[in-house]
């Protein structure tokens, strides 16, 4: 599993008292885990500060009401990762 | 502070858009049918309120920072702390910088001051939606006014 994957799933597991075992690449944040919005605006908080970034969550958001993208895509956790990875590797570029 | 239209800021003194901090005032009012029953004989500016405060304090700061195109909705209170009683006509102090802007949600930290000690504090969490409606808007901008909201703060609004 990639460090990124690690400290994502440690946010979960502090953030949203969710056993740290449980929580797996293949999860998905809302369907799996049941992290709510409110809680997810927590991670998405932890997140931003751990990485330095800006998640683009509301973009996210408009694409899957507009049918442009499914929730899996940014919140299944291995891909929520990587799209974390590549905020990160364009902040650095 | 007009309890009654939940009014909890009589004037912003400054805002600094670069700095990302707020300063207002209010007075308590002297007389309220809240403090009839909180409590009788022993007036208390409700914790609450007290929260609500900070929190409209915040969200005049998130309004300036988006130039009136966000309206904050408060989400989270952590870490709040009410370290003294306020009473019927004392002037707050109250005073919020931000901690972080993400996307559709900002984090703040506010506090008020009483003679300049600190009387309360708190981490606050708002989610920032498009204004639901024109009216909306035009209200908001309406209080900004009354509340002495800097004119360069909403040149762009």
């Amino acid at each position: 599993m990639s460090s990124t994957c690690d400290t994502v799933f440690n946010i979960i597991s502090e953030t949203c008292d969710i056993p740290r075992e449980t929580i797996k690449p293949e999860s998905h944040a809302i369907n799996d885990l049941g992290i709510d919005s409110l809680d997810f605006l927590d991670v998405a908080f932890a997140i931003d500060k751990t990485f330095g970034i800006k998640m683009p969550i509301e973009q996210w958001t408009q694409e899957v009401n507009e049918g442009r993208a499914t929730t899996d895509q940014y919140f299944v956790l291995q891909n929520l990762c990587a799209r974390i990875d590549e905020l990160v590797a364009a902040k650095k570029a | 502070m007009r309890l009654e239209y939940f009014q909890l800021i009589d004037r912003v003194i400054d805002i600094d858009l670069n700095g990302r901090t707020i300063r207002a005032e209010a007075i308590v009012p002297t007389t309220s049918t809240i403090f009839e029953g909180h409590f009788p004989g022993h007036p208390l500016m409700p914790g609450v309120l007290l929260l609500e405060a900070m929190a409209q304090t915040s969200g005049w700061l998130i309004i300036g920072l988006t130039q009136f195109t966000r309206m904050p909705f408060l989400a989270a209170f952590k870490e709040a702390k009410l370290r003294t009683f306020v009473t019927p006509g004392q002037c707050l102090s109250l005073s919020a910088e931000i901690v972080h802007e993400g996307s559709g949600f900002a984090v703040t930290k506010a506090a008020i001051r009483l003679e300049g000690k600190l009387a309360c504090n708190a981490e606050i969490t708002f989610r920032l939606v498009d204004f639901p409606s024109p009216e909306f808007r035009v209200s908001m901008e309406k209080v900004a006014a009354a509340i002495s909201f800097p004119q360069a703060a909403r040149a762009n609004g």
